[in-house]
């Protein structure tokens, strides 16, 4: 099977500033389809740099990076943009969505763009629902954002990216914005999409976090310096009952003292 | 389709920033709003200048003493008084397809009747007259050719010198002095009210030419020939047989006349309000653009606002020419609402102008075919700036934008 993700021996410099930066130093990767991949390091490690390279926001200065085995650097701009809208869905750390536009228009946004343009209104407008509904949002589809707590905003964002049906799905710091309740239930979204086939990755700098992904990625100073299957991982459903078992619990004792 | 998508993208955008949208769009409303008030009463000011210069008569072609060539003033219009009624005379008796001819003499002098005493015009002309001007007499008759022939001392008078002189009677039949000489007054010349260039031309006495220039006056030359063309086709025809008889008239001597048709007469009339609309217009279109600015300057404010919605789009599979696009539609759609709004207020405007303080306007369709067409102009030109810069924005560089 070819994997989704092929990278071989890549780098990035910045060369913007005084002294260029050498963010990501000769990083091979290969990750096949299912997989779901936590990418973790210090902060300044490289981990949003890589990101970017994955998400084909930004070339490699030298390596080879083949997404669902088509080399990009021998892409346009233009064709870079397709490749994005098709095959790749981005949830970003600070959401990201449009203000003053609801949740609905939001999760429209990517089928406006790309291939999907012969879709007809109504048919943008049902996939859109369909994907709010999958990340148990379908009543909230006419709120605007600021109507929405951080992790409801956040899985606004994660229906976005699914609309196209993409190859991966690309995270940058997804829980970094959020409490720890809701960190884990934006985990059971990512975790129950990923039991439906799509593979994930995602950079985090919290270890609990990483430990609900199949896969870690520890970077330092633009490199891999371990990768390791995650053994036990932790199942967002039975950690999520057991907070609100805690919770009632904590009511319970709480209740006869007030 | 991908550009229906863009226009529902760009419409989603404007549509969430009301306020703004509405701001941007008030520059060009506006504009346009005075571009179109100013146009419509401009060309209402000219229907009604024209609508003057009709009742001045029709296919009137006049003969002023004083050569006047193109390289300017040449021995000064009108101050070489050198018509005479032999030429007027020969005018009559040679030109054809004219149907009157009405020599001039004008002054001012102080008439007398009742005790009463008044300053007007006093004008010598020929029994044609009323007829040429178009100007009926609505009490009694014109004087006679052989009134002329005889120098009586008859006159028409105009309604302001009736008013003046005989404020309750009837004033035919009646005697008014005029150097002392008395003048029987045989007809009322309907009101005609003010003229062109602002006097009172019922304010008149008119009398047999002859007799003003024998008896009133004491002038050996007219002040200008009147002549009335037949039709309106042979007016240009008419005026360069005049000009060939009086040149010949002349035997070799400097031409020391000009003629001019009615037509040219009222080019000079509307040329003064053709001006202003001009200047006017002037200014208004100086405001369009200093609206098309407010469009650039607030879509530029909107670009580095957005740029974070931009890096959003470009990041999930926008092109370039996406945003490009999307960012001239929102510029446009801006720039023809306001031109649309625009419209409406200039023509609202025109209405008021003309209910209220009774001012002409005359709405044309094209200079509302021209705003619509301007509106989108400036949209294009002034989004593009913009829109462009928009376009090349990085979506790494848009999206980490605070
Ligand atoms: N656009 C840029 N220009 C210059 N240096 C950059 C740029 N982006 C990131 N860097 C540098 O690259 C290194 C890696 O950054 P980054 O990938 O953002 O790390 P992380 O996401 O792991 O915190 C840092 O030293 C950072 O300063
Ligand atoms: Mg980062």
């Amino acid at each position: 099977m070819t994997p989704v993700v092929k990278i071989e021996e890549i780098h990035k410099i910045y060369d913007s500033g005084e002294v260029p930066v050498h963010a990501v130093r000769g990083v091979s990767l290969e990750i096949v389809k299912g997989e779901f991949v936590a990418l973790m390091g210090a902060s300044g490690s490289g981990k949003s740099t890589l990101m970017n390279l994955l998400g084909c926001l930004d070339r490699p200065t030298r390596g080879r990076f083949y997404l669902d085995g088509i080399d990009i650097s021998q892409l346009d701009k233009n064709e870079l943009a397709d490749l994005r809208n098709q095959k790749l869905g981005f949830v970003f750390q600070g959401f990201n969505l449009l203000a003053r536009t609801t949740a609905l228009e939001n999760v429209e946004l990517p089928m406006l763009y790309g291939r999907h343009r012969r879709m007809s209104g109504s048919q943008i407008r049902d996939r859109a629902m369909e994907c709010l509904d999958a990340v148990g949002l379908g009543n909230r589809a006419d709120h605007f954002p600021n109507q929405l707590s951080g992790g409801q905003q956040q899985r606004v964002a994660i229906a976005r990216a699914l609309v196209n049906h993409p190859q991966v799905l690309l995270a940058d710091e997804p829980t970094g914005n959020l409490d720890s309740k809701t960190s884990v239930e934006v985990m059971g979204v990512f975790q129950k999409l990923n039991a439906s086939g799509i593979t994930i990755v995602m950079v985090t700098h919290e270890l609990d976090i990483a430990h609900y992904c199949k896969r870690n990625l520890i970077l330092r100073d633009g490199v891999v310096v371990r990768d390791e299957f995650v053994k036990d991982r932790s199942i967002a459903e039975s950690e999520l009952g057991k907070l609100r078992a805690a919770e009632a619990a904590a009511k319970l004792t709480a209740a006869p003292a007030a | 389709m991908r550009f229906t998508n863009t226009l529902l993208v760009a419409l989603r955008a404007l549509r969430r920033n009301k306020m703004r949208s509405v701001l941007t769009a008030l520059g060009i409303i506006i504009g346009i709003g005075a571009v179109i008030t100013i146009v419509s009463m401009g060309n209402g000011a000219k229907a009604r200048v024209e609508a003057q210069v009709a009742a001045l008569g029709q296919n009137i072609i006049t003969v002023y003493p004083g050569s006047f060539s193109s390289g300017g003033m040449r021995g000064g219009f009108g101050s070489s008084a050198t018509l005479t009624v032999e030429d007027a005379e020969a005018i009559a008796a040679e030109i054809e397809d004219i149907d009157g001819v009405s020599p001039e003499v004008r002054d001012r002098n102080q008439v007398l009747a009742n005790g009463l005493n008044w300053n007007t015009s006093v004008n010598g002309e020929s029994p044609d007259y009323p007829y040429i001007k178009n100007w009926p007499i609505v009490q009694g008759a014109m004087f006679s050719d052989q009134d002329v022939k005889s120098l009586a001392k008859v006159c028409v008078i105009g309604k302001t010198v009736v008013d003046q002189l005989f404020p309750n009677e009837d004033p035919i039949g009646q005697t008014l002095r005029i150097r002392n000489l008395p003048f029987r007054v045989v007809g009322v010349l309907d009101v005609k009210g003010f003229s062109l260039f602002g006097s009172d031309q019922d304010d008149v006495v008119i009398i047999p030419y002859t007799s003003h220039m024998r008896r009133v006056s004491r002038r050996a030359n007219i002040s200008s020939i009147l002549v009335q063309g037949a039709s309106p086709e042979k007016l240009d025809v008419v005026k360069q047989r005049i000009e060939d008889l009086l040149t010949q008239r002349r035997r070799g001597r400097e031409p020391d006349f000009t003629v001019r048709t009615q037509e040219e007469i009222a080019q000079t009339a509307t040329e003064t309000s053709k001006t202003m609309t001009l200047l006017l217009g002037g200014i208004a279109v100086v405001s369009l653009i200093v609206g098309g600015i407010g469009v650039m300057n607030i879509m530029l404010v909107s670009v580095t606002e957005r740029t974070r919605e931009i890096g959003i789009r470009l990041a999930i599979g926008a092109h370039g020419r996406d945003v490009l696009t999307q960012f001239l539609i929102e510029a446009v759609l801006l720039s023809v609402l306001g031109g649309v709004l625009g419209i409406l207020c200039g023509v609202g405007a025109s209405e008021f102008a003309s209910a209220y303080f009774g001012m002409p306007t005359l709405v044309s369709p094209g200079s509302i075919v021209a705003a619509v067409g301007f509106s989108t102009a400036i949209g294009v030109f002034f989004g593009f700036y913009p829109a462009r810069k928009a376009a090349q924005l990085d979506p790494i560089e848009a999206l980490r934008y605070e």
